[in-house]
């Protein structure tokens, strides 16, 4: 049987659903050693903004039961070094590309989206308007409509590559988001970031993370994951990249059958590396194993 | 990029050294032919709801085969503890980048180790005795710091190294620490290398830089993917790193073993 699970986001065709989720996979290069990514439908890079960002302080991580959470901070290299190694890196994969971008100020946003406007390795862009763990950006944009409707209309005006909103879950609804950044422009949203939790070490005395807080993840917030897709799926038109705590092709399955185009593998990576490649997988032996010729019969089949 | 992998492999056997300190021999396919002292592997438990990979240091190296000697100090070395003979435990590495052997050649190498660093410093004194002609170390002293007369893995170390101990209730060897031994002893470093609690290694640090002893200094830090993906794991370094391009290195890939002049701890 013939199976099709090529998907399509503004034009931009993956071989198949599955990506990679921002700040989990590196630029690719960390894993490449220990998973083919070949495999995958795109690789999302960590977030990058114009200059280079030193995070917060250490410990940076804690587990949690099924997940963790973190507060790294966006620690990253900048736009110099990620265009002068981390993008050629990729040059010799078939995959698609997303950058991830952040910034302190819709300038930095801007500034940095024009640059990357003109690399023809980048298929799409995704704006990280939802990090919980940076106080001058990110969250600032990912919490109020009207801001987050400001920097997509901005970034629209700066680049013809497609502009996918990472949106928050530390919200009151989430469609409001959604539709507020469609309005303006933006071809994609991605969903969920991190949702804001805290863990006590009681032998310390004290908070498990250096910053307080961190972004919980892992398969315990993939139910109001699941949840959050659908609801935008109810709310917008413009294809929706589902992730939180999906560990394999059924968990993938759910968010593609609530309304996901796409999904991407975050924190699972770091307890098997091969799984973004193995869901991918799982997917089409689901779809044989199912009678299901084309993944486009099970995007948003549950309504 | 260093080579690793990531595989299942088989346990040959399980002891318990001392209480909570555990003993693993794992046979590998392909991580014990290119692990090298002072490197670690990332092991994963079997309950998916504890997902993090453990960082644990490697211990000895054998031809297939690596001994990994923990500590059980939460969920994942609690599960770990249990694994028995015939047992599988999926491993990812060898990670890091382990001690720099060269820096040994020609000179008095003192081994120092604390707690639940001790067993590191195992392979590296074996890997040190194992080098010749030119690469070969003036002397190689091992100094291990425990907490009372449970001086587990002593014995190895003694066929691997000229053996100091200390204990911090006196009850064998110096009463005290690894540095209150070094006085006591009267034990001569031209290189150190050394793995422990923070406060052992800012104390060497101090200790090293105040008689320019070059140290080499194995940290330790909360990890999440272990590869060098998340930076999860960083370090202040004295100045900018190369790979991060801000004054943080990344502990699993840069580190664990530093220059002691690097890193700010």
């Amino acid at each position: 049987m013939d199976i099709n699970t090529k998907v399509t986001i503004a034009g931009v065709e993956l071989k198949n659903p599955v990506m990679t989720a921002s700040g989990t996979f590196g630029s690719g290069m960390e894993f490449a050693a220990l998973t083919d990514l070949n495999k995958l439908g795109a690789v999302t890079t960590k977030g990058v903004a114009i200059r280079p960002w030193p995070g917060n302080a250490t410990p940076r991580i804690a587990e949690t039961p099924s997940g963790m959470i973190n507060a790294i901070g966006l620690q990253n290299a900048g736009l110099d070094t990620f265009l002068s190694r981390d993008l050629p890196f990729l040059e010799d994969y078939d995959t698609r590309v997303v950058v991830n971008v952040c910034g302190k100020s819709v300038e930095e946003y801007c500034e940095a989206v024009e640059r990357l406007d003109k690399e023809k390795r980048v298929d799409l862009l995704e704006i990280n308007i939802s990090c919980p763990n940076v106080k001058e950006g990110g969250i600032a944009f990912g919490q109020d409509p009207r801001a987050a409707a400001e920097i997509t209309r901005e970034l629209r005006k700066r680049t013809t590559k497609p502009l996918i909103m990472k949106l928050s879950p530390n919200v009151t609804d989430i469609t409001v988001m959604a539709k507020a950044v469609e309005a303006e422009g933006a071809d994609a949203v991605s969903l969920i970031n991190t949702l804001t939790g805290m863990k006590i070490d009681i032998r310390r005395r004290s908070f498990a993370l250096a910053n307080r807080t961190g972004g919980l993840s892992g398969p315990a917030i993939r139910p109001v994951a699941v949840r959050m897709v659908w609801q935008v799926a109810q709310a917008v038109k413009v294809p929706i990249i589902g992730m939180g705590g999906i560990a394999c092709a059924e968990d993938a399955l759910e968010f593609i059958m609530a309304g996901a185009t796409a999904v991407s593998i975050g924190t699972a990576s770091f307890h098997d590396p091969k799984t973004a490649e193995k869901t991918a997988q799982g997917i089409e032996q689901f779809m044989r194993e199912n009678g299901v010729k084309d993944i486009h019969e099970l995007i948003g089949c549950v309504r | 990029m260093r080579e690793k992998w990531n595989e299942t492999a088989q346990v040959i056997s399980q002891e318990c050294l001392s209480e909570g300190i555990y003993s693993l021999w794992l046979k590998t396919e392909n991580i014990a032919g290119a692990a090298r002292p002072g490197q670690f592997v990332s092991l994963y438990c079997q309950d998916t709801s504890h997902l993090l990979p453990r960082p644990i240091s490697i211990c000895e190296v054998g031809e297939d085969s690596l001994r990994l000697v923990y500590r059980v100090a939460g969920w994942g070395t609690h599960e770990f503890s249990q694994l028995k003979a015939g047992d599988s435990v999926r491993v990812t590495g060898p990670l890091g980048n382990g001690f720099p052997l060269e820096r040994a050649a020609g000179k008095k190498a003192v081994l120092m180790g604390g707690g639940i660093g001790v067993p590191p410093m195992l392979q590296l004194a074996k890997s040190l005795q194992a080098l010749e002609g030119e690469a070969t170390p003036a002397a190689v002293t091992a100094v291990l710091g425990y907490r009372n007369a449970d001086t587990f893995l002593g014995e190895a170390f003694e066929k691997a190294a000229q053996l100091k101990v200390a204990s911090e209730d006196g009850s064998v060897g110096t009463k005290g620490n690894v540095l209150d031994c070094m006085r006591e002893q009267q034990i001569e470093a031209e290189v150190i290398f050394a793995c422990g609690p923070m406060p052992m290694l800012r104390a060497i640090k101090a200790y090293a830089a105040e008689r320019q002893i070059e140290c080499w200094l194995s940290l330790e830090e909360k990890m999440a993917c272990g590869i060098g993906a998340c930076l999860s794991c960083v370090c202040r370094t004295s100045e900018k790193d190369a790979h991060s391009q801000v004054d943080n290195a990344r502990i699993c890939t840069e580190g664990p073993v530093f220059e002691a002049g690097s890193i700010e701890i």
